[in-house]
């Protein structure tokens, strides 16, 4: 009895270290060997401000996109927005028709939604006997051109600034600027083609008269050399010009697959964006707004727990104060899951199951453990390592400290029950628990019901912000199925062995 | 024992003065306004910006503005002191927001733009979609757990058509209050006000279902004494736990509304509302409720036996 009761107690110890640990605002993280683990709070838009972008096709109702278009446009973006130094930025496409762009902490954000907006810029250019990697970013002579009389020039190293991504994908060419020979207005059309002897994809790619003369004029003096071709400044192929090109109809070759051809080409005809997007909803959010939300929200969420802390000691007593120890643990661990994700309920399901394992009472324990158990597993799958905190996140979470203590109150008022009817204070601890569990089961599922529904319909693009609240909600749940029920339980018996029968069943401190 | 369920006709009286006016600011809001409670613009589409000034502003002015700019008809009010504003708008476009704002730059001098959301018609119909499905499911999936919970009572019918009538009376509570806060004081629902009304309605549920749990356990104990005893006994062993529970909560949701952001405090008030709604209609409503389907007496009968305890 006395040993079961201490093993689990020093689990619940060590557990509570790794939570604090975690929960720190140092965010120390874990580096031992192989594994790297680094965890921080992550803010969504409305707390540290930001800009988020729903950008949808403009073309008529039925009309189709190209396959893979939207992909593409979604790529574009990315690059452009990682030029404007946005930290954590997201792109993403969502359903056929849709991309969002998710830009935390930017400055300007009319600056930043012109920018994803623009067509983006293709160019060729004069690379002369210098073959430039893809992924290269590029200085050039645009808007003169090389039939203008621009011409490749060296330049002092370093005076390349402005327009550089942040993280650029390959080596900065700063030592020269590069004439620009045709621009993305100069083409009209660009399709794949198969040689028929080599059997490699190459782009047959046609121009309008004014790129014609200007292509016209460059290959006749420069067959052997590259052109490079580049968008935004950045180099996505490196063909060499085999032969003068007069008529305004030429090919690129390369070693591409079908699936390079065809993105090159798409890149090719669009300019930039493979398909014509237009804004359909902005939200923006101050810095000021977010950082005062979050120093209000935090100043609410400490009173309301400070009360709830209270009221239960007052209520009952020393249950009570267990309830308030199990209670702390229970904030902390949802800390150390907005933080790190997954591993920390992975710990919690193995700590259910050993749970069940030692003590052998109730099969319950085995049951929830094993399902959260399935469920860590499925979430890490799917790539859960934190809660993004936004405004409703965190009322969310507020609001389940308020709800945790049900549990507690329902083991109880069971106690208080089981202590009058004349039992033991040690059967009545234990029934307690036993009797409380189909209301607290009952009562929890409902509650994951709503959440599960509030997650379904935060799914759609305009109620994102109900997606925060549904989620920390049901963690709330789930961890406080735990400390309520695990860790108040291993409490109570350990301070029943402590004080044994001193204990005066109808004495202030239990409060029957 | 303290009988509860006998002076039952006084709380559904109570209930009814609740809900009437919520009803009458329903059908008011639907007649003249095409729906029960002010939709913001998260369902219609539209634009939402809150500007600070380094000056104070005039509302009307910042109006006028806009109606120059192409956007007539806006709403604007100031919030938090007289050089913040609010403008409520039809959608806006990165250039129309623009040129708004180089207009008011012009007329009123250096601002913050605290904020700016502008949500196309497609998405508010969207959204208004997912929420039609997301109520829809919310009942379907609470009914069937409902008769899942009682399939073993007798009468299971009964307990399961007592908690939803208690669920729709919090909604009820809920929707109302808000519809006249709407009216009263300009308030919108957003994505976010449905959230608070799901939450709600799966809370009212999940007390009305701990007493439910108990006079089920009582049923077989207590062979031969009353219902409305049984049901009442029930009532008086549950509702310390009721009242903890909600207080606790409660507590919360005061700090939250006293000391949280401003961006919440709509959210929060109707969580509250539907909160105190819920704990009041389960021991209210929902119990006497059964009271009155077994005994046929809206009323309570005037000396219930008293069981030795």
């Amino acid at each position: 009895m006395r040993t079961r009761n201490v093993v689990m107690f020093a689990a619940i110890l060590v557990l509570t270290a790794i939570v604090v640990y975690i929960s720190l605002p140092a965010d120390l993280g874990v580096h031992v060997g192989p594994i790297q683990w680094d965890f921080a709070i992550r803010q969504g838009l409305d707390l540290q401000g930001g800009l988020q972008v729903l950008l949808e096709a403009d073309l008529p109702p039925g009309e189709e996109l190209e396959p893979g278009s939207l992909g593409v446009a979604a790529q574009i973006i990315e690059s452009r927005v990682n030029a404007l130094g946005v930290v954590e930025p997201l792109v993403q496409t969502q359903g056929d028709r849709r991309i969002i762009v998710e830009l935390p902490g930017v400055e300007d954000p009319d600056q930043a939604i012109a920018t994803i907006k623009e067509t983006g810029l293709l160019e060729f250019i004069d690379a002369g006997d210098r073959f430039l990697q893809p992924g290269s970013i590029v200085q050039t002579t645009y808007p003169h051109y090389w039939s203008e009389g621009a011409r490749t020039h060296t330049v002092e190293p370093g005076s390349i600034t402005g327009t550089l991504p942040i993280s650029p994908t390959g080596p900065v060419i700063d030592d020269e600027v590069f004439a620009t020979i045709l621009a993305g207005s100069h083409l009209k059309n660009a399709a794949v083609q198969r040689d028929q002897q080599t059997n490699e994809f190459m782009i047959a790619f046609e121009l309008n008269d004014e790129g014609t003369k200007y292509f016209a004029d460059y290959t006749a003096k420069n067959v052997g050399k590259y052109a490079s071709i580049v968008l935004d400044k950045e180099v996505i192929s490196s063909p060499v010009v085999k032969s003068a090109i007069p008529d305004g109809q030429g090919v690129i070759q390369g070693d591409f697959t079908l699936e390079e051809a065809q993105k090159l080409v798409v890149q090719l005809r669009y300019g930039a964006l493979p398909v014509p997007l237009r804004v359909e909803t902005t939200r923006t959010v101050g810095p000021t707004l977010g950082q005062d939300s979050v120093r209000r929200s935090i100043r609410a969420g400490t009173v309301g727990l400070i009360i709830v802390l209270l009221f239960m000691l007052i209520y009952y007593r020393l249950p009570g104060l267990m309830a308030d120890l199990a209670l702390i643990l229970y904030g902390l661990l949802n800390l150390a899951v907005y933080k790190a994700g997954w591993p920390i309920l992975l710990i919690i399901s193995l700590f259910m199951i050993l749970s069940y394992f030692i003590d052998r009472k109730d099969a319950w324990p085995l049951l929830l453990g094993g399902l959260l158990l399935l469920g860590t597993f499925g979430l890490a799958t799917a790539g859960f390592t934190g809660v993004t905190l936004t405004l409703p996140a965190i009322t969310g979470f507020i609001l389940s400290t308020g709800m945790a203590v049900d549990a507690n109150i329902l083991v109880f008022e069971r106690m208080k029950e089981e202590i009058r009817a004349g039992k033991k204070v040690s059967a009545a601890i234990e029934a307690g628990f036993s009797r409380a569990w189909p209301s607290i089961r009952d009562s929890n599922i409902s509650t994951l019901i709503t959440c599960g529904i509030l997650f379904f319909f935060g799914s759609t693009f305009g109620a994102g912000a109900v997606r925060g609240f549904a989620v920390t909600l049901a963690l709330g749940v789930i961890l406080n199925i735990f400390t309520a029920i695990t860790v108040t339980r291993t409490l109570m018996r350990l301070m029943y062995d402590w004080l044994g029968e001193k204990l005066d069943p109808k004495g202030f401190l239990l409060g029957a | 024992m303290f009988n509860i369920v006998e002076k039952r006709q006084w709380y559904f009286l109570f209930s009814a003065l609740i809900i009437i006016p919520g009803i009458v600011a329903m059908v008011y809001s639907t007649v003249n306004y095409g729906s029960p409670v002010r939709l913001g613009i998260d369902f219609t589409g539209g634009t939402l910006m809150e500007l600070h000034f380094d000056q104070t502003v005039q509302p009307a002015d910042v109006r006028r503005v806009l109606a120059e700019q192409g956007f007539p008809g806006s709403t604007v009010q100031t919030t938090a002191d007289e050089q913040t504003i609010l403008i409520r708008a039809k959608p806006m476009t990165p250039e129309e927001k623009g040129d708004v704002m180089a207009a008011l730059e012009d007329e009123f001098g250096a601002m913050e733009e605290l904020r700016f959301e502008s949500v196309g018609p497609a998405i508010g119909a969207e959204v208004t979609r997912a929420a039609t499905w997301a109520v829809l499911t919310a009942a379907f999936l609470i009914i069937a757990y409902i008769v899942l919970a009682f399939r073993k009572v007798p009468n299971a019918f009964r307990y399961g058509v007592c908690a939803v009538i208690a669920m729709i009376h919090d909604l009820l509570v809920a929707v109302g209050l808000f519809s006249i806060a709407c009216l009263a004081l300009g308030w919108e629902a957003d994505a976010l006000f449905l959230t608070a009304i799901l939450t709600v309605v799966g809370f009212s549920v999940q007390d009305t279902i701990v007493v439910f749990d108990r006079i089920r356990e009582n049923i077989p104990k207590r062979r031969g004494e009353p219902y409305e005893t049984i049901v009442n006994r029930s009532l008086l062993e549950t509702i310390h736990r009721s009242l903890a529970t909600q207080l606790n909560a409660i507590f919360v949701l005061i700090a939250l509304l006293l000391f949280g952001g401003a961006t919440m405090k709509q959210f929060v008030a109707v969580l509250l509302v539907g909160l105190l709604s819920g704990t009041y209609s389960s021991i209210f409503n929902a119990v006497p409720l059964l009271v009155v389907w077994e005994t046929k007496k809206l009323s309570g009968s005037p000396k219930p036996k008293e069981a030795a305890a």
